[in-house]
């Protein structure tokens, strides 16, 4: 039941990446392309997919908080506060790479349904670049702060 | 503004959001699609159903808008192979590093007023319009 709860919400996911054209590298790119403000050729339209989605899951997780889940036993949030290092080296390097292509991971997986061999290259690339993070953490950690590492790990 | 797009923006931004209260509701998740990709590729996941099923589902989506007959154009991609290669372990190991990308961070951190996420947000942002105006405006255009 898990997993099928977890397809059809990636399916709604996916959806919304389709109908708002955050799916198109290019609709992104117009975004972040902030000399467009001057020019005329802005796209706010990344901005308004994320006040929407923030909208919904703002008043959505505030009501899901107030019990557990209906497939586990308690919901999984987040318990890190700390804006350290990492935080913000990763997201200054994720930056880079989403600047250069205009795909983070949601339209990057998503993507894969045109085979697109571009997009083929980028998952794969996706993945060593994480697995090279998760080994390089391992090795300078050991595996005991490793488990209490992928046990938190993750905003998101 | 003529490429924006408001309405289809707002009700495919509703859907995400949707996606991501249900996926907490019902798995107890948090729809971070970085960490949810991340955790299928470790060696030591004791929980890859229901991950394996979220890429899935992710790929269904536009596979099956494609079917019944709406548009699914090529994505537009640098031409450069090695450009690709290079923002996809830049995008990989960032993500892991930092914990969280624009769906793990961007809405569902910032919909929980998490700092960090508001942070991470922010740097991302930045440093993603710093890259787009160096390389459409100062090197190339």
């Amino acid at each position: 039941m898990t997993a099928l709860a977890s397809f059809v919400c990636a399916y709604i996911f996916g959806l919304g990446l389709f109908i708002s054209g955050m799916i198109r590298p290019a609709k992104v790119l117009g975004f972040l392309d902030i000399f467009g403000i001057p020019s005329g050729t802005w796209d706010p339209s990344l901005a308004v997919v994320m006040a929407a989605g923030l909208a919904v899951t703002g008043i959505g997780y505030a009501l899901a908080r107030r019990r557990p889940p209906l497939f586990d036993k308690q919901g999984r949030w987040p318990t890190a506060t700390a804006i350290d290092r990492p935080l913000l080296l990763g997201a200054a390097l994720f930056g880079i790479g989403w600047g250069l292509v205009g795909l983070c991971p949601g339209p990057a997986i998503a993507n894969l349904a045109t085979l697109s061999p571009g997009v083929i290259v980028f998952v794969i690339a996706m993945a060593l670049g994480m697995l090279a993070h998760d080994l390089w953490q391992s090795r300078s950690t050991g595996l005991s702060k490793r488990k209490l590492a992928s046990a938190t790990a993750a905003d998101g | 503004m003529a490429n924006f797009t408001p309405v289809s923006a707002a009700i495919g931004g509703v859907l995400i959001g949707l996606s991501a209260v249900l996926l907490m509701l019902f798995t107890g998740r948090i729809a971070g699609v970085s960490g949810i990709f991340d955790g299928l590729l470790s060696p030591h996941g004791d929980d890859r159903g229901w991950r394996a099923a979220f890429i899935v589902g992710l790929i269904a989506a536009p596979l099956s808008a494609a079917l019944a007959g709406y548009a699914m154009p090529l994505p537009q991609m640098p031409k450069s192979f090695i450009t690709i290669a290079v923002a996809g372990l830049l995008v990989g190991f960032g993500t892991r590093l930092g914990s969280g990308c624009t769906s793990g961070h961007g809405i569902c951190g910032i919909a929980r007023l998490s700092p960090r996420s508001i942070a991470a947000t922010g740097v991302f942002m930045i440093s993603a319009m710093i890259v787009v105006a160096l390389t459409r405006h100062v090197v190339g255009g």
